[in-house]
């Protein structure tokens, strides 16, 4: 009998293009959203978290002020200075490599072309830090770093704005009033995890950028690598106890600084866009609740409309559980097409918006699998009532309607 | 159950009424029938006297507020509503006054039904459906849908579904009142030909020329039968 009421569906489905179209429009749009919202969302997920973790494994960022970024009230948090990152480097086990970073910014002019961009002071050690690669040229060497020469290392943005395609090592631009050789260029990054180009950036020997931009010794973050055979948190702990004592803070006084780590941040984020991907995914699934009500509206005139044909099918023979399971299997096979058509819609949504919202398509076939069982399911539940009406109709009034 | 004696349906006391109370009506009023195995039954009457709810108790459709229906000695007023809808799938074969076949579906599809919901095979169903167009003569018109045919042709569609599963009973409700007198001829010897073939034939008309067909006529009124006697 299964197999007959199957038959029977797909010849009222197909007797009825258009209405089982619109009838399923609902499942469709609802499938689709589901799938894609969650589909990117996780992409987002995971860009997020592999942008941070390119920052560099096992990295802690020392920040001043209370916090991520800076604190509310009262004055504003004392920067580091340099003697503060050899204190590190000499009393903190574990420690591998310790990069200062003073922050700057300012136009870069070579020829007709200019371009505002970010500078960072810092030493060779901030590229084993960060783990990032140079394309071409050299980091800076300690004698540069020591004399605060106006040498320096571009991302490439930079390099394709001043450039323009040319070798740029070697070459000379002027940023602000100074004159900077370009020693090397830095890898690709692109959109940090906030959406900002990384590699807008000029790289010089921090005493340079802090002599001849920020006219001040002070350091504004502190980025530690940790030898990965110590304990991350050990070593931050010892950090806070060192700086604190450099600090002068005492007993129960807060810090003004922070130790980051960047893991943490990324889980943090990361969890945020879970979050959001959580949300979107259960608006989408209220437009698949909507859809699946306009199944149960459409199958309910859809009985109406038949009751004639289901009194000649009870005059004929059928029993009224026939009758049901063929209203319930047409509600569920609709539902089944409609999670179909709309999970191949999400499939070329997520494949056409990954790369415009620069997140990776990852499928998930959970997430798939779900939404299709979800359909069906809902085709079984606003199936259900309409079916019952139609079987519990009485065959003689049936077959006198009009 | 079924003894030689018994006839194929059998009608004692059988009441039926409306509603309740003060405004109850009483459709039928105490019917008596026997319907022998083999014979060619019409039932007369004007409108409003009782023969379609008679019609709609022999066709196991409905059931007698009160008496006793007897269909191969079973008592049909004991049956459940699956029950009767197996005794229909099993033994009867329904020809309505307005056709009544699937819209959009094609002559073939709607021979086939009955036999769908006794759960032939595809291949012998479409064999037994294409033999019933056969009879019927339609069998080149079997992928036309109703919309396509005319109304003589429609009747012979229903008629050809209504003998698909080779019933014990023919149930025709004015099977010739939404025809002319050419088409009804043709409808009337078609039934004819299949009562000769062992068909029994129960048909509800109120043209007397379609009931000279019959080899029996009951005559309803005021819910209760008036008369019974063989045809002219």
């Amino acid at each position: 009998m299964i197999g007959a009421t199957f038959v029977l569906a797909l010849r009222e489905i197909r007797r009825h293009l258009l209405r089982s179209f619109l009838t399923i429009l609902g499942i469709v749009i609802g499938v689709a959203a589901v799938v894609t919202m969650v589909t990117l969302g996780n992409g987002a997920t995971e860009a997020v978290r592999e942008q941070i973790a390119g920052l560099g494994a096992n990295l802690l960022q020392i920040r001043p002020g209370q916090g991520f970024g800076r604190g509310g009230g009262g004055p504003p948090p004392r920067d580091f200075q340099l003697d503060d990152l050899d204190a590190i480097r000499e009393q903190v086990d574990g420690v591998r490599v310790v990069a200062p970073l003073a922050q700057s910014s300012g136009i870069a002019v070579r020829n007709a072309a200019n371009w505002t961009t970010t500078i960072n002071g810092t030493t060779a050690d901030y590229f084993i830090a960060q783990n990032w690669a140079l394309t071409a040229g050299r980091p800076f060497t300690a004698a540069e770093e020591q004399a605060g020469r106006a040498v320096c290392v571009i991302g490439a943005t930079v390099a394709g704005n001043l450039f323009r395609g040319e070798d740029p090592v070697g070459q000379r631009f002027r940023l602000r009033d100074v004159a900077c050789e370009v020693i090397g260029t830095l890898a690709s990054r692109g959109q940090g995890g906030f959406g900002a180009d990384q590699d807008d950036v000029v790289l010089m020997p921090i005493k340079a950028v802090q002599r001849r931009f920020t006219g001040n010794r002070n350091v504004r973050a502190i980025l530690v690598q940790v030898d990965p055979d110590y304990d991350k948190a050990g070593v931050t702990a010892a950090i806070q106890g060192l700086l604190r004592e450099r600090r002068n803070i005492t007993g129960a006084k807060q810090d003004d600084f922070n130790v980051f780590d960047t893991a943490q941040i990324s889980e943090t984020l990361s969890g945020t866009t879970r979050i959001l991907t959580a949300l979107l995914g259960a608006v989408a699934a209220v437009s698949l609740l909507v859809g699946g009500i306009g199944i149960m509206n459409i199958m309910l005139v859809s009985v109406t409309e038949r009751t004639r044909e289901i009194g000649i099918r009870l005059a004929i023979g059928a029993i009224g559980r026939e009758v049901l399971l063929q209203f319930l299997v047409e509600a569920v096979v609709l539902a089944c097409i409609g999670g179909v058509i709309g999970l191949l819609l999400a499939l070329v949504a997520t494949v056409a918006l990954a790369p415009v919202l620069q997140v990776p398509f990852i499928f998930d076939p959970g997430i798939n699998a779900l939404a299709f069982g979800f359909s069906a399911l809902i085709g079984v539940v606003f199936g259900y009532f309409p079916a019952r009406r139609a079987a519990a109709l009485n065959p003689i009034e049936a077959l006198r309607h009009e | 159950m079924t003894t030689a004696a018994d006839p194929l349906i059998r009608l004692r006391g059988v009441t039926k009424t409306f509603g309740r109370g003060p405004s109850a009506f009483q459709a039928l009023r105490g019917v008596d029938l026997d319907v022998a195995a083999g014979d060619f039954v019409a039932v007369m009457g004007p409108s409003g006297s009782g023969k379609s709810t008679m019609m709609n108790i022999l066709g196991c459709l409905d059931v007698p507020t009160d008496g006793a229906f007897l269909f191969k000695g079973v008592h049909v007023e004991r049956l459940t509503r699956d029950e009767r809808a197996l005794l229909r799938r099993r033994y009867l074969g329904f020809v309505f006054q307005g056709f009544n076949l699937l819209a959009r579906t094609s002559a073939l599809e709607n021979v086939e039904l009955p036999l769908l919901y006794r759960g032939e095979p595809p291949k012998r169903r479409r064999e037994t459906a294409l033999a019933a167009l056969e009879q019927v003569g339609l069998v080149e018109w079997r992928d036309h849908t109703p919309a396509e045919l005319s109304g003589g042709q429609q009747q012979r569609v229903a008629i050809a579904r209504a003998i698909v599963t080779n019933p014990a009973v023919l149930l025709a409700d004015e099977p010739t009142g939404n025809l002319d007198s050419a088409r009804s001829v043709e409808i009337m010897e078609l039934l004819q030909d299949f009562n000769r073939r062992g068909i029994t034939i129960l048909m509800v008309t109120h043209e007397p020329d379609m009931a000279a067909y019959a080899r029996t006529r009951v005559h309803v009124h005021d819910g209760r039968i008036q008369s019974q006697g063989l045809a002219a």
